[in-house]
């Protein structure tokens, strides 16, 4: 049996825990959704955006995005609700940029359909802004090899895939997830990086994501070598 | 009493090791909770259930509760339904009352940690002792307040104006403060008598105890006497259902000790049900309700909880954990935990909740997939270890400022 290659460093796996903290700002309309997305903390939008992905582990994805939800299903727009459910998270590498992408795409959808502005919220039904705060926490599991790393991934919670996946990339601008990251800067297996940074992971629940990442690094670790 | 380890089984080892690691960074800290009853009502269950695990994963926690006359407790319900939206003439001789018991309260009530989180409006006034501890106080809202009567809500801000922090089961429930509001939900102990898992037998005989036909489908409110939770409209759309479904209904109640109004309220519903042998009106005995309630609910061929206004309705949360079709008001709380369509369904009218009674009872296969998926929602979001993972976290982040944390 050979011998596990050794990392140049351990990765020590991060949980990340989730406090909601009420802004008590709400809006009743688009125009005053578009000016609370517009100025509101950006640990609002990053609230808004990836709430459903630690919420609804049991149920199939979810449109990762609580602003397109309420646009249908509240003020019944379906064509602007497609538009913010169909943006791309994971071509933003900050919050500011994908603040940035959906205070366009309500503006232009104001712009081209006047008629929208007209679609007000019941008061039990306007959208509350709320924020997120983090904690970020070491867990006891680390790894020096990709054997203890997969061995890892099976173990921590889905609080830590979610912190390396999501959090660590967009909110924290790593630019890439940790996994891949680590891959390829402490075990030097680039393709096996790569593989886990083309998936989408917004696209997975977070336990179907986890056995995803262990699939693809049980069947490919061979071929990487 | 159950320990941490025992929730391993239910929420998955990391959940529980998580949770030690936190306890970890805050060793040595004392939490006071300070409510207004030991029994009775959501807030006292909770109580009981979470103030042990705080100590297990190393943080002091001590639960005191004020003494209040029947008077003050007339007034605080007063409150209490001004709060949900109700109007309510309060003379000043009743605010008197609630000021001179509050006075007696800072007296007498022993302040013990160096973290009070004192629970809802009566022991509001327990804040003008804050100088003397090391400080925060946070007040934990369980009542819904997004109709609060302005005038009440005014008398009571004087007081919450002065804390640290504010907990709310809802966003619908903040409003603008200058101080920092949290989100927690409150949550059901899945190893709780009225929780733990149970057998076929041990059901059958709650029911036959009260008379219910086993054979023929039952709709069931669990909820005390109280018009908030509007069991009159229940009855009514019972009524509406059972013009085209053979059914059952159980109203299963109980009485709070806070809560003077609830016999007044039994006896319209008495009036309202007449003679009819298919309306079940239970006051379970204080002894057996949470075996009874939770053999109920177990039984029930769909749940409803048709509240007018809810802080969070936590019985909404125990019917969904043991998988039941739940058809909910969309007020409060609820709409947390029955999102439309996938844990549960919602309504807004006696009309609404006939209909939505009817789709549960004649598509069982549709009834059962909602009620898979409410189980693993409560799982994920409203047992007691979440509670227990905010609260630790809330204590965590007082401390700072910042929306990232690294501890």
């Amino acid at each position: 049996m050979n011998k596990p290659i050794k990392a140049r460093e351990p990765f020590v796996f991060y949980s990340r825990f989730n406090l909601q903290e009420l802004t008590g700002l709400k809006a009743g309309n688009l125009e005053s959704l578009l000016d609370l997305i517009s100025t509101v903390p950006g640990s609002s939008i990053y609230h808004h955006t990836h709430r459903f992905m630690e919420k609804h582990d049991y149920l199939l994805p979810e449109p990762p995005n609580d602003f397109a939800v309420w646009i249908g299903d509240v003020l019944g727009d379906r064509t602007l609700q497609e538009k913010l459910a169909g943006i791309d998270v994971l071509q933003f590498t900050t919050i500011k940029d994908l603040r940035l992408a959906l205070v366009e795409a309500i503006d232009s959808h104001l712009s081209a359909y006047p008629r929208a502005r007209k679609r007000f919220a019941e008061k039990d039904d306007e959208f509350h802004f709320i924020k997120s705060v983090s904690v970020i926490v070491p867990t006891p599991y680390s790894a020096e090899s990709l054997e203890a790393f997969i061995k890892g991934l099976k173990e921590v919670s889905t609080s830590s895939i979610y912190f390396h996946m999501f959090e660590a990339r967009l909110r924290l601008e790593r630019q890439t997830n940790d996994f891949s990251w680590w891959l390829e800067s402490a075990l030097l297996l680039k393709t096996l990086g790569e593989k886990i940074s083309s998936l989408d992971p917004y696209s997975f629940t977070l336990s179907g994501l986890r056995r995803k990442i262990i699939d693809i690094l049980e069947e490919c670790a061979g071929d990487d070598r | 009493m159950s320990t941490l380890n025992e929730y391993r089984a239910i929420v998955g080892d990391g959940v529980v090791d998580e949770l030690y690691g936190l306890g970890e960074r805050l060793r040595g800290r004392v939490v006071q909770h300070i409510n207004s009853t030991r029994v009775g009502g959501g807030v006292a269950e909770i109580l009981s259930n979470l103030v042990p695990l705080f100590k297990e994963v190393g943080v002091e926690a001590a639960w005191d509760v004020i003494s209040g006359t029947d008077a003050f407790f007339e007034v605080t319900k007063k409150f209490h339904n001004a709060l949900h939206g109700r109007r309510e003439e309060i003379p000043r001789s009743l605010l008197a009352i609630f000021r001179e018991v509050g006075r007696e309260n800072i007296r007498n009530l022993p302040l013990r940690g160096d973290i009070t989180i004192v629970h809802d409006p009566q022991p509001v006034m327990l804040i003008k002792n804050k100088e003397k501890t090391a400080g925060p106080w946070i007040w934990r809202c369980h009542i819904d307040i997004a109709q609060a009567d302005p005038r009440v809500f005014s008398f009571l801000r004087q007081f919450i104006s002065d804390y640290d922090g504010l907990i709310f089961s809802s966003p619908l429930f903040s409003k603008r403060f200058s101080l920092r509001q949290f989100l927690i939900s409150p949550s059901i102990d899945p190893l709780s008598e009225k929780n733990r898992e149970m057998g076929k037998d041990e059901v059958a005989a709650v029911i036959a105890k009260y008379g219910i036909d086993p054979k023929r489908p039952f709709v069931l409110q669990v909820s005390r006497y109280d018009y908030l939770k509007d069991p009159v409209g229940v009855i009514e759309a019972f009524r509406l259902v059972r013009k085209y479904n053979d059914c059952q209904l159980v109203l299963a109640g109980n009485r709070a000790a806070d809560d003077p109004e609830s016999d007044r309220v039994l006896a319209e519903v008495r009036e309202k049900a007449g003679k009819d042998p298919d309306i079940h009106i239970l006051l379970i005995p204080p002894e057996n309700n949470d075996t009874d309630i939770n053999a109920l609910q177990r039984a029930a061929t769909v749940v409803v909880q048709k509240s007018l206004r809810e802080g969070f309705g936590l019985v909404v949360s125990e019917a969904l954990w043991k998988g039941r079709p739940v058809v909910a008001s969309a007020i409060g709380g609820i709409p947390l935990q029955v999102e439309h369509g996938r844990t549960g369904l919602l309504c807004r009218s006696v009309e609404g909740a006939a209909l939505e009674i009817k789709q549960l009872l004649n598509n069982p296969a549709y009834a059962e997939k909602l009620g898979a998926n409410a189980r693993e929602h409560i799982r994920q979001n409203f047992l007691l270890t979440r509670h227990l993972k905010d609260y630790l976290l809330l204590l965590l982040a007082l401390q700072r400022d910042e929306d990232i944390i690294h501890l």
